[in-house]
């Protein structure tokens, strides 16, 4: 798919990204967590939830009957509840990328994303990093998620960092990039922001929080730092750039928490799979449990539902 | 200057933790000669999938634990008990028990979580049994906690009743979630209190107030739930919990005996699965000399 987001010269000093007021970046955040969401307007919002994960699998016991099962349950997510959507792609490591390709076919719904440039880490030459990302989008993935070098950033070298993104998302060619932040390990807003505007500039079609990997993984607050971001690009320039908070979020409720969120500072064009993701892997089954509950008016247990 | 005395917020019991209830409802039982007892939680169907959930999330561990060591809590929860006898005592004439029949109860339920404490330990060797089959197999059945079991507590006795109807569920392994008397909550709230201060896990049980009719249909219905145990039920109430608990084969075990007299085992084994098992071995007599 061909998108509007290449990399540009702005001659933007990153040092110069915008302070964050952290205690009302807060404050907002915890705002949108009190609405009221019922009946219809639930499952309609459950029903989208669904349709923005990209689900995931990025163990190192993966195996390929593993991508393939994973695969099935994107396209059919709980055969029982009719209407439901298949989820918005699966997210595999690239030796499984031919793998799940096989699996879904070409004319599926469901895209393949895989992470590239050494992930979770990313500690290996540029070099290595172009090619994993030229071999996973020859495979068949649709959109690659990579990591961008925190220790370059966190010791200041942002046009490294810029370069980096940069040159990946040429390798990805058609292919759509994330550029995963890491927040966890960024340690402040300021920085989220910071590296948020970097990866925009740079040319990535969505920012994503984490990769799952370490303890600090997607919240509220950092979520709303880089929509801002977004968002002010969008006023800026004119062009969108998606968002995909990942990890830590297993819960629908705090699903439909980020849905407000997203449509309260972004507004409603971004309330697709096109620009708004969740990067999960046991949300699935809580939104299932959930619609379930509201199909059959009884709360539901867990084991009632597949794993994969 | 006269003091103003420091009256208690009632809350839940959930997760080892003391919620108020999300619904925020309360309801004003009445005690002896129609004194209001307190402002008690009126908890809501969430309050009670939350509870699940907590129970659920235990109810593992619980159950693998040593039994020798579940055992040891059970008998932590008496002394606890004991030394609270006095508010114990005073909550029930509050409920209307004369000082004697208070004191009585109280000295039943400590004595019941020492009885239940012993058994943790013995019932399944107890109960096990070496099956005879017609082949050179060992067979044997041994019992299993059925997982999260949720109880509609004695309605007219507040603490011996309470506690002869739990003590069986987590002795052996279950976690539960409790609904309290509806006329007569106040011991089961301080029993939290026991119970948070008993090394048990959080947890393993969970306790609510508020109104039976109302939840009824949400507990009996919860796919997250394996059996339940009910004391005091109307024929009405006994009509619906056995139809909803088809959804997913819930066991029903309706107490015809007075919990607050139980001092038996077989309550015990009204909550376990029995698994059965085969082992292959060289029958001995076959062998023949070689042995």
């Amino acid at each position: 798919m061909k998108t509007g987001n290449r990399a540009c010269v702005t001659g933007d000093d990153f040092r110069n990204s915008p302070p964050v007021d952290h205690v009302g970046i807060v404050e907002r955040a915890e705002r949108f967590t009190t609405r009221s969401i019922k009946s219809i307007t639930k499952r309609a919002g459950l029903n989208m939830v669904l349709n923005m994960i990209d689900l995931t699998t990025l163990e190192g016991a993966d195996t390929p009957n593993k991508v393939r099962q994973l695969c099935y349950k994107a396209e059919h997510l709980h055969d029982s509840i009719l209407g439901l959507p298949s989820t918005a792609a699966v997210c595999v490591f690239p030796p499984f990328v031919k793998t799940a390709r096989e699996a879904l076919g070409d004319n599926s719904l469901v895209k393949i994303a895989s992470v590239a440039t050494y992930f979770p880490s990313g500690h290996t030459t540029l070099k290595s990093k172009l090619e994993e990302t030229r071999r996973a989008v020859s495979d068949g993935a649709d959109e690659i998620d990579m990591v961008i070098s925190r220790g370059r950033f966190l010791s200041g070298d942002y046009n490294y960092v810029f370069d980096e993104i940069a040159a990946v998302k040429e390798a990805c060619g058609d292919a759509r990039l994330k550029v995963i932040l890491e927040t966890g390990e960024l340690a402040t807003l300021d920085n989220v922001r910071r590296a948020s505007d970097i990866a925009i500039h740079a040319g990535g079609d969505f920012i994503k929080t984490s990769t799952g990997k370490i303890a600090s993984a997607a919240t509220i607050p950092i979520t709303l730092v880089m929509l801002l971001a977004i968002r002010d690009h969008y006023a800026k320039t004119g062009k969108m750039v998606g968002m995909k908070p990942a990890g830590g979020i297993s819960k629908s409720k705090l699903a439909l928490h980020y849905l407000v969120m997203v449509k309260e500072t972004l507004g409603e064009q971004w309330l697709t799979n096109e620009w708004f993701r969740f990067g999960a892997s046991s949300l699935a089954n809580d939104v299932l449990m959930q619609v379930a509950k509201l199909e059959s008016g009884h709360y539901q247990a867990a084991h009632y539902f597949s794993k994969d | 200057m006269k003091r103003i005395e420091v009256l208690k917020t009632y809350k839940l019991y959930i997760g080892g933790k003391f919620p108020r209830t999300e619904s925020g409802r309360y309801y004003t039982p009445e005690g002896r000669g129609g004194k209001v007892l307190g402002n008690i939680c009126q908890g809501s169907r969430k309050d009670f999938r939350n509870a699940v959930v907590a129970a659920r999330s235990v109810a593992g561990g619980w159950g693998k634990r040593d039994p020798y060591n579940r055992s040891q809590i059970l008998y932590r929860i008496a002394e606890m008990l004991e030394g609270r006898a006095a508010q114990f005592e005073d909550e029930l004439k509050q409920h209307g028990s004369t000082a004697a029949a208070a004191r009585k109860e109280l000295q039943v339920a400590v004595d019941q979580c020492i009885y239940y404490a012993g058994w943790c330990d013995k019932y399944q060797q107890t109960f096990s049994s070496v099956n005879p089959v017609a082949s050179a197999h060992f067979n044997f059945s041994v019992y299993q906690p059925m997982g999260v079991v949720a109880v509609f507590a004695p309605e007219k006795s507040a603490l011996a009743g309470l506690l002869g109807t739990i003590l069986p569920i987590i002795a052996g392994g279950n976690a539960c979630v409790v609904l309290a008397s509806e006329s007569k909550p106040l011991c089961a709230i301080t029993l939290a209190e026991v119970l948070a201060t008993s090394d048990l896990p959080g947890g393993v049980i969970n306790i609510l107030t508020g109104n039976r009719d109302e939840l009824l249909d949400n507990v009996s219905t919860h796919m997250d739930v394996n059996a339940i145990v009910a004391s005091d039920l109307t024929d009405a109430h006994k009509a619906a919990i056995k139809a909803n608990a088809t959804h997913n084969l819930k066991r029903v075990i309706i107490r015809k005996e007075d919990p607050a007299k139980s001092e038996s085992p077989y309550p015990i084994l009204a909550t376990q699965e029995i698994k059965t098992t085969w082992h292959p071995i060289e029958s001995s007599i076959a062998a023949g000399s070689g042995y």
